[in-house]
């Protein structure tokens, strides 16, 4: 019997298992992926919206705002990757300048820090590759980047060092509400709990309706991005967006807190919850778009395309709350946009609601810091030298686009919630994340894989379940 | 710090070339650094024959030919590092690499001779919509894990690209059992050899699909099946010829990429046709003392080739250091123009004084033609006319340059490399 | 009489070729631009001949295949049966590079050789 189950293992779902881990509470996260991000939280613009946009007042709004206050010194505690490299919101005509000032004066009532409106020579002052068609912007300094796997990866490790336990590839099929609280039947067995908090990203109305009368609608509203190699990644050094129109914020122009230029994402809604294809069109629309900010984008330096769903609620709003109906089930429903750089606040919210309702004495054991994967070229040449002759797998890289040494590659996989597969590592490492997208890596990292968890190659997969990287041997042989 | 006078970045079949031949010309001090655990590059993983019909006169498999460079640097006691990454070179050819034994170490050279090789499109450059399953791999790759690793990808297989190595891997995944179901084409005719297309899909009913292209992939977690299209002249899908494939794998087989992620740090001026470094008659870079030759200097069509342009760089890297560090004094460039149908040239430039008594010079064309010309025009005037009953993408043509005509010709300000059709 | 088509390989014009037969003797050669068509043909159409180039896996080498091939051309019928004679064969390291993998591989009176060198793992 656990005290909170929590469902998903996205950024939602950790952030939440994080901050309840400071509390003396047998917590569990349910994940029907192999790995945490694994859903919306991995295919995202990784950006800190300053939440200029949201509606003042909102729970979206606060949930942002205050996330984007805690995101700096979470980054640190966490040791994961975030930069605070603000935002531009561009105008392109005339006739839209009283839209951008509108805009301009939500954020003034949402008190967002230090914005301003830049005229057209500040503003291609500021950044020199905008359009010439862009004739002012809103300046938000408190936007920022951050390494959306990253960020959902530390808070997942954090919570598990603080007790919090995590099944993988177990899928929740019902959910009943019992004396003491409520079963989840899984596709493994059964799991007995007295909270619920349902973080199921695009999933969560499903969760929500098996025990609510007030049913919800969740909508997949699906996002195709670009990225482009690092030699495109001076691009600009803030984030361009473009003045939103009804289906969100438009397509933007970013940098990556690894030195890429990402662009996206469109706007499609589709009933496919798990359908993350891209498409011609999404992906000649983004190039297209982006082209309008950024004239000079070069889309020949593009390295891949992704697509991500947003958990698009009928009302557009968070729902954070414990349902009326379903007494000690809390509902983290309608993560879209700006979800990521909301979690931090989400997961303290649900923390205080949990905390209401079961009155847990803290955890005195609680460390809420974690230490990353060592990123060796931050060494200096002689700490990286001493390195190498202590841990002579620090001396082989493996990812040579993205110079990722084996020892890191090590480190992904044995640390708490270590990399199971191909893609785990990639998210911890970005081995395979380069510009040759994994060609030359793959075999080495998965001959790693199989050494360190001492299975067989053919058991590799890159991102769990069925997808595995061979099928067999040459020669028609059964084994070797 | 140790110092070298030449050091070889990459022990492929550029790199080997290049440190023989610098070693058959009076240099001592030269060091290989390559990546891998052993020497020979790509051609290890090539185990299919062909190579070497120019160079040995007679037919090699991959192996086979890396082996006959191997010796040599092996009986001339040249020095090499294997599983040793170069991290950085900068300007003043201080070399910055790394591996497990030596640890993060520096290196001066007085001469660097850049021979990294290519690297093979992967999917996410092609753009290509979809999911993105397991099951899609680049040729290349699928080409390491059957031939190197002894694993099989798949059993049923599409291929898109109709290259040489897309062939090849048809052919090597049908004889270790798998089902090629087809290879696709985006371009209306294929830019691997006639001999392939006829022992790799022909002899095992492979269809070649010219002007196709994959506008779909499906499967969530392993490939599942694709979806084929015809494409227009721009290359852009018709509407409505869309076919469904189920296959296990998907084998991309479009296009390599010279992999000059290091030349762009050392600050070498590149070419954007050949995405390689710009260079001279010495095949020396915009950089004194820093020379380039085989696929990172521009994509070669046979190892062949590679290895008599890399024994040039080796040859010249070698006058460097015996002429103290110089190619000699400052004189007028000529340069070289590629037009009507060529698309680039390598060397781009010519200094008249550095050149050999004769000078290679290699390039490629845009599109097929037949019955046509080779022309080479010294400012206005033509010099060669040489027929063609046909010229292909997919094959690198030459010619060559004879010093005495250069010297002979008064004025001379460019070399002029065209196509003309009959 | 009998007529195969053949795409030439000689090069990249790849002559669409039309061998006329009778009687298993090739009567005569068109679509061919130039005389190494026709001789290309003949051969083609009377005994096509093939290397196979394979790998073969190896016990306690520092890698886990050596590459192989026909020491010579074999008919091209033969090809699947090479194929069918290297299943279940593991080489001992080390191999050198020309040694006998298979001798008289599938009847052929070829045999197959290694490709390569491979060192004892250490």
């Amino acid at each position: 019997m656990y005290d909170v189950v929590i469902i998903g293992a996205g950024v939602t779902g950790s952030a939440a298992a994080r901050e309840l881990s400071r509390y003396n509470l047998n917590i569990c996260v349910v994940e029907k992926e192999e790995d945490v991000c694994c859903g919306t939280s991995k295919a995202n613009s990784g950006i800190v919206h300053s939440g200029i946009d949201c509606i003042p007042g909102t729970l979206m709004a606060q949930m942002n705002i205050l996330g984007n206050r805690l995101m700096e010194p979470l980054s640190k505690e966490l040791d994961f990757p975030f930069k605070r490299n603000g935002s531009l919101i561009l105008c392109f005509s005339k006739e839209d300048l009283p839209r951008l000032e509108e805009l301009f004066q939500r954020g003034i009532t949402s008190k967002i820090p230090n914005i301003r409106i830049l005229n057209k020579e500040e503003l291609h002052e500021m950044e020199p590759n905008i359009s010439d068609e862009a004739i002012a912007a809103i300046y938000a300094p408190t936007g920022g980047i951050v390494c959306p796997f990253g960020m959902n990866i530390s808070m997942a490790e954090n919570a598990a060092a603080n007790g919090v336990e995590f099944k993988f590839d177990t899928e929740i099929k019902n959910i009943t509400k019992n004396p003491n609280g409520y079963t989840l039947e899984t596709d493994n067995n059964s799991i007995e709990t007295r909270c619920v908090v349902n973080a199921a990203g695009v999933h969560a109305d499903t969760f929500h309706n098996m025990v609510s009368q007030n049913k919800i609608h969740i909508t997949a509203r699906r996002g195709e991005y670009c990225l482009l190699d690092k030699t495109a990644g001076n691009l600009v050094s803030k984030t361009i967006f473009q003045l939103p129109g009804k289906y969100g914020k438009g397509i933007l122009v970013t940098p990556t807190v690894h030195g890429n230029t990402l662009i996206g994402p469109t706007a499609n809604d589709h009933e496919n919850k798990d359908s993350t294809r891209t498409t011609a069109d999404g992906l000649s629309h983004v190039c297209e778009a982006a082209k309008r900010s950024i004239p000079s984008i070069p889309v020949r330096q593009i390295i891949t395309s992704f697509s991500g769903n947003r958990a698009h609620e009928d009302h557009h709003e968070f729902i954070i709350e414990e349902l009326a109906d379903a007494p000690c089930f809390i509902d983290a429903a309608g993560i879209e946009s700006p979800g990521l750089t909301s979690a931090p606040a989400i997961g303290i919210r649900i923390a205080e609601i949990v905390c209401n309702l079961l009155k847990p004495a803290k955890n005195p054991n609680f460390d809420g810091t974690r230490k990353g994967i060592l990123d060796p070229k931050t060494l200096s040449e002689e700490e990286y030298a001493a390195l190498i002759k202590d841990q002579p797998a620090y001396g082989n890289i493996i990812c040579r686009c993205e110079m990722i040494t084996e020892g890191e590659i090590l480190d992904a996989i044995h640390r708490p919630l270590g990399a199971k597969s191909l893609d785990g590592i990639k998210r911890r490492t970005r081995a395979g994340m380069g510009r040759c997208q994994a060609g030359f890596c793959s075999p080495k990292t998965m001959e790693i894989l199989a050494r360190e968890l001492q299975v067989s190659l053919l058991d590799i997969t890159k991102n769990g379940g069925n997808s595995h990287m061979v099928i067999g041997y040459t020669k028609n042989a059964e084994e070797v | 710090m140790n110092s070298y006078d030449i050091v070889i970045i990459g022990g492929g079949p550029a790199g080997l070339a290049a440190a023989v031949s610098a070693r058959q010309n009076g240099i001592d001090s030269i060091l290989i650094l390559e990546r891998d655990s052993q020497l020979g590059g790509i051609l290890n993983q090539c185990i299919h024959n062909g190579f070497g019909l120019h160079t040995f006169k007679e037919e090699l498999t991959g192996p086979e030919y890396a082996k006959r460079f191997i010796d040599q640097t092996e009986e001339l006691n040249i020095e090499y590092k294997l599983n040793t990454m170069v991290m950085d070179i900068t300007k003043d050819k201080i070399i910055t690499a790394m591996n497990r034994t030596d640890g993060l170490f520096k290196i001066e050279a007085k001469a660097i001779i850049l021979a990294m090789g290519c690297r093979e499109r992967s999917r996410g450059a092609l753009n290509i919509p979809g999911y993105r399953p397991a099951g899609v791999y680049s040729a290349g790759t699928a080409q390491r894990l059957v031939n190197i690793d002894g694993y099989m990808p798949g059993k049923e297989v599409v291929i898109l690209g109709s290259g040489d190595i897309g062939l090849i891997m048809a052919r090597r995944m049908t004889l270790e059992g798998a089902k090629v179901k087809v290879v696709a084409e985006l371009m209306p005719y294929s830019g691997g050899l006639k001999r392939n297309i006829v022992q790799c899909l022909d002899d095992f009913g492979i269809p070649l699909k010219l002007s196709h292209t994959v506008v779909n992939i499906k499967g969530k977690e392993r490939l599942e099946g694709i979806t084929l299209a015809q494409v227009d002249s721009q290359g852009k899908p018709i509407p409505n010829t869309e076919e469904d494939y189920s296959c296990d794998t998907l084998l991309l087989s479009c296009g390599l990429i010279p992999e000059n992620e290091l030349s762009k740090g050392i600050g070498v001026d590149m070419e954007a046709i050949t995405n390689g470094p710009l260079v001279n008659e010495s095949l020396e870079t915009s950089i004194d003392g820093v020379f380039a030759c085989g696929n990172v200097l521009h994509v070669h069509d046979l190892v062949d080739f590679v290895s008599k342009e890399a024994a040039a760089a080796g040859k010249n890297a070698a006058k460097y250091i015996k002429n103290n560090c110089s190619m000699g004094e400052p004189e007028p460039t000529i340069s070289i123009l590629p037009t009507d149908g060529v698309r680039y040239t390598v060397p781009k430039m010519l200094h008249i004084h550095r050149m050999e008594e004769k000078l290679t010079v290699r390039f490629r064309v845009g599109a097929v033609y037949k019955n046509c010309y080779i022309s080479v025009y010294f400012n206005s005037q033509q010099i060669l006319h040489r027929k063609k009953a046909i010229i292909a993408p997919g094959e690198m043509e030459e010619i060559k340059l004879k010093k005495a005509d250069l010297e002979a010709f008064d004025g001379l300000e460019t070399i002029t490399i065209k196509i003309e059709e009959a | 009489m009998e007529t195969k088509n053949l795409t030439c390989i000689g090069c990249p014009l790849g002559c669409a070729l039309t061998v006329e037969i009778q009687n298993k003797k090739v009567l005569r050669v068109t679509g061919n631009t130039c005389k190494r068509g026709d001789i290309y043909a003949r051969k083609e159409v009377t005994h096509p001949t093939r290397i196979v180039t394979s790998t073969v896996r190896v016990e306690n080498g520092d890698i886990a295949m050596v590459s192989v091939k026909t020491a010579s051309d074999i008919p091209k019928e033969k090809i699947m049966d090479i194929m069918k004679c290297l299943e279940n064969i593991t080489v001992h390291a080390p191999v050198h590079i020309g040694d006998v993998i298979i001798a008289d591989a599938a009847g052929t009176g070829v045999d197959i050789i290694a490709t390569k060198d491979v060192s004892a793992a250490c």
